[in-house]
Formats: C-alpha cells, sequence, structure tokens
C-alpha cells in the first residue's frame, strides 16, 4: 500500500498569473525515504504544503493510504473531504517546519502531549510516557522541563521532530529542517533523520543537502519550474544525473 | 471641616469608584475580545459595521457617551425617566468605550502572531477554536500586557468622569465638598486617592507580567 499519492496536482498563486506547480504526480511506498531537491522556487515546499493540507491544491488527488483528502470533481478541480475525514488523514502525518515553530509558552514536555492529549484523546500518563521516550531518543531526557527559548536551534528542531512524532504518523515530511541551522547544529538534525530512515519511517525530505540526500533517501527528486524533472536512485540523480538542468543545478553544490 | 472629615467623607466614594473600576474591566475585557472577533471576521459587512463602532467609541468623549446612556433613554421614550441606580448607566458607558480600546489592542495582538503557529497547530489537527484558544490567545496575552497596563491606569482616571452625571463616585463627592467649603483641599485628596489607586494598579500588573515572564 501506498502511504500517500499525489496525482497531476496543479497550484498557482496571484489569480493563475503564477503558476507554481505544473501537474505533479508523487507516490511514495511505506518505509520509502524521498529527497526532493532544486532550486528555490521550484515548488518543492508548495508540494509538501498541498500534501500536509496547507495549501489547497488547484487541481488533483491526494490519498494517504488509499482514503481520499481531495479528488478532481468532473471539471477537474480539486474537492476536499468533509471536516471530519480530513481530521482523521491529519492524523497520519507530520510536517517538521524549516523555522521549527515551536509553541513557546509550553515547556519541551508540554510540546509533545498537549495535541495527543487534546486532539488524540490520549491519557495525560500515556502521553507523557511517550513523550519522555521520544526525547530520550533525541538525546533531550533532561530538558523536558525547558522552555523552546531556553533551546540552541538544533535542540529546538529535535523537540520539534518530536512533537510530530509524538502524533505517531504514517509518514513525516521536512520542509528544509537544516536550513535555519548554523552548520555546526546541521549535523545532529541529520543524524537523527538518519536513524529514523534506518527504523523505516516514511520519509519525503526537501533539502539542500546533497550529500545527505544521497547517503540517506531511497529516492531523490529533482524539481524546476514546478516539474519534476528527474528522480530515481540517488547515486544516479545526484553523482550522473541525465538532465541538463539537473547538472546545472548540482554543479552550482558541487563547487562549495 | 476638618481634614480628617473631609477625607473619611471622600473615602465613602472610594467604594463607588472600585465598582465603576472592577466592573467595567470585569464587563469590557471579554466585551473586547467579542468586539475585536467581530472587527477581524471574514465577512466584509460584519467587519465594516465593527469597525465604524469601534470608531465612535474611539472618537467621541467618553463623557458624552457616559451622558448619552444615562440620560439618552429617557428623551428617547417619553418619561421613562433616569435611572435611580446611576452605577448601571454608568458602567454600561464605561464597559463598551473601554471594550472599543481593548478590542483595539487584541486585535493587534492577534496580528503579530506568525502564521507558523497556525501552521504547526494545524497539521497537529487542533481545531481552529484549539488552536486559538491552546496556542494563540495564551501568547496574544503575554505580548498585550503592557498596553492593557495602560488602559488599566487610564480607567483608573477616568472613573472621576462618572461626577458629570452625579453618580457619587470619590471625585464627585470631592467636588461637593470643594464647592461647599469653597476649599481646593479635596481635590488634592482625590489626586493623591487616584495616585495611589494606581500605585496599586502598577504592583498588580507587574506581577502578572512577571508572572508571565518564563518564555520569550
Amino acid at each position: 500500500m501506498n502511504v500517500l499519492e499525489i496525482k497531476n496536482v496543479k497550484k498557482s498563486f496571484n489569480d493563475s498569473q503564477l503558476h507554481v506547480l505544473k501537474d505533479i504526480s508523487l507516490t511514495v511506498a511505506q518505509g520509502e525515504v524521498v529527497a526532493i531537491i532544486g532550486p528555490s522556487g521550484s515548488g518543492k515546499s508548495t508540494l509538501l504544503r498541498c500534501a500536509t493540507l496547507l495549501t489547497q491544491m488547484d487541481s488533483g488527488d491526494l490519498l494517504y493510504s488509499g482514503d481520499y483528502a481531495a479528488r478532481n470533481n468532473d471539471q477537474g478541480v480539486s474537492v476536499y473531504a468533509d471536516k471530519q475525514q480530513l481530521k482523521k488523514i491529519r492524523s497520519r502525518f507530520g510536517l517538521v517546519f524549516q523555522n521549527f515553530n515551536l509553541f513557546p509558552h509550553f515547556s519541551v514536555l508540554k510540546n509533545l502531549t498537549d495535541a495527543p492529549i487534546h486532539v488524540l484523546g490520549r491519557s495525560k500518563e500515556e502521553a507523557e510516557k511517550k513523550a519522555m521516550s521520544l526525547l530520550e531518543k533525541m538525546g533531550l531526557a533532561d530538558k523536558a522541563d525547558a522552555y523552546p527559548c531556553q533551546l540552541s536551534g538544533g535542540q529546538q528542531q529535535r523537540v520539534a521532530i518530536a512533537r510530530a512524532l509524538a502524533m505517531e504518523p504514517e509518514i513525516l515530511f521536512f520542509d528544509e529542517p537544516t536550513s535555519a541551522l548554523d552548520p555546526e547544529l546541521t549535523g545532529e538534525i541529520l543524524k537523527v533523520i538518519r536513524q529514523l530512515a534506518e527504523e523505516h519511517m516514511t520519509m519525503v525530505i526537501v533539502t539542500h543537502e546533497m550529500s545527505f540526500a544521497r547517503d540517506v533517501a531511497d529516492r531523490v527528486i529533482f524539481m524546476d519550474g514546478g516539474v519534476i524533472v528527474e528522480q530515481g536512485d540517488p547515486k544516479e540523480v545526484i553523482s550522473n544525473p541525465k538532465e541538463e538542468r539537473t547538472r546545472q543545478f548540482l554543479s552550482r553544490f558541487a563547487q562549495n | 471641616m476638618t481634614l480628617s472629615t473631609m477625607i473619611l467623607k471622600m473615602c465613602e466614594g472610594l467604594g463607588s469608584t472600585c465598582a465603576i473600576f472592577f466592573l467595567t474591566l470585569l464587563f469590557s475585557l471579554p466585551l473586547g475580545m467579542l468586539f475585536a472577533l467581530l472587527r477581524m471576521s471574514k465577512n466584509k459587512v460584519v467587519s465594516s459595521v465593527m469597525r465604524f463602532i469601534i470608531s465612535v467609541l474611539r472618537g467621541t468623549p467618553l463623557m458624552l457617551q457616559l451622558l448619552a446612556v444615562t440620560y439618552g433613554p429617557h428623551y428617547l421614550i417619553n418619561d421613562l425617566g433616569v435611572a435611580r441606580n446611576k452605577l448601571i448607566p454608568v458602567v454600561i458607558a464605561f464597559a463598551i468605550n473601554y471594550a472599543a480600546y481593548f478590542a483595539e489592542i487584541y486585535r493587534g495582538g492577534i496580528d503579530s502572531m506568525p502564521v507558523g503557529q497556525y501552521e504547526a497547530a494545524g497539521v497537529l489537527g487542533y481545531t481552529k477554536i484549539q488552536t486559538f484558544m491552546r496556542i494563540i490567545l495564551p501568547q496574544v496575552v503575554k505580548r498585550i500586557m503592557p498596553s492593557i497596563t495602560n488602559e488599566v491606569v487610564t480607567l483608573v482616571k477616568d472613573t472621576s468622569i462618572a461626577f458629570c452625571v452625579s453618580y457619587e463616585e470619590l471625585f464627585t463627592i470631592g467636588k461637593q465638598i470643594a464647592n461647599s467649603q469653597t476649599s481646593f483641599t479635596p481635590f488634592l485628596i482625590a489626586g493623591i486617592f487616584y495616585f495611589v489607586f494606581n500605585g496599586l494598579v502598577d504592583v498588580v500588573m507587574g506581577r502578572i507580567e512577571k508572572r508571565m515572564d518564563y518564555y520569550q
């Protein structure tokens, strides 16, 4: 069963002036790790936002484990499912933001337990037990009572990953998870994602870390101008791209 | 009249002053939130009407609004008379007027919240009401506390405007004594009362702000 299926998504902004996604399809299988690379403005983030229901697609189908979140009507316009269905679907995915978006007024522990308690209806004990085991895994067990502002960027992002995992999602999305971090803090986040990959967590990662994408992903997708230009085995796409546009993009990274 | 009798007489008005103060806060703080939410409504008609109401409430003197609420019904409906207990019209006028100011403070606070907080809550599955009550509002309260303190300090002094409808609060009684005794002393005493009252307000609001200092 495919965890995520996106079919022929189209999205434009400014009254159809700016076509950000032009007919993109993406299928992610259980346990698969997909890295999406490409220049800024290529539509990577918009694709992720469409998948996580933060942005409405103009056209296209969106399915999680075979259940429709949105599907095209006869006119080719996306129609979203009802509230109840969307609520069910939201519980299947998690999203880690570029700038963490932790809740600053909650302690680290409460950041991890509030949604499980108030959205999923878990008991406090159950939620806290799960939260503590996740914090331990992230190496942050001693920070449970701290507030986000007392943590480094890397620690905050690890809390954000733990917060997403606390909801027990079937698939986890990352929107440039290391872009807001100092280079020396990037490593600790990549280590966590690598560990999740080894545990066969299904993940879609928008990233600019090419070597990381090559090492961790099962498949790399190169996007540019709102379309998927090339995709396939990471070593093939990154080390030996077929398309000229991919080569141009990657050459800029090679120079660094 | 000795100084101590003056002070004692004026103390009787202090209860009424406190009544205006606390009842106004009790009603205007939630009413202001209602105003703010209507003002930010996606429905253009609702938001425009609310914007107009707020601009009238903020753009005309509180004293005029107070006179209108107290005596207006008497002129609108023949021989209705004026409420015997003036506290009711006074609190109505004050609460609505202050709600307009609080509404704009709330709106500024809510607008200043980063969109990422809404998005993070949305992805975690919080409903709109949960997002507002659990994530947005607690952070807004912290952000707007200095502006709220400002309004509360102003309210302490504004209670004296109730003298214009002869409601027997601190300032009204002070003015009566000043007239009968041809003395300025009652006004000085009133000034000291308000100053001390605001000293207490500062201490209390400072404590509340400090309690919310556990995060940035």
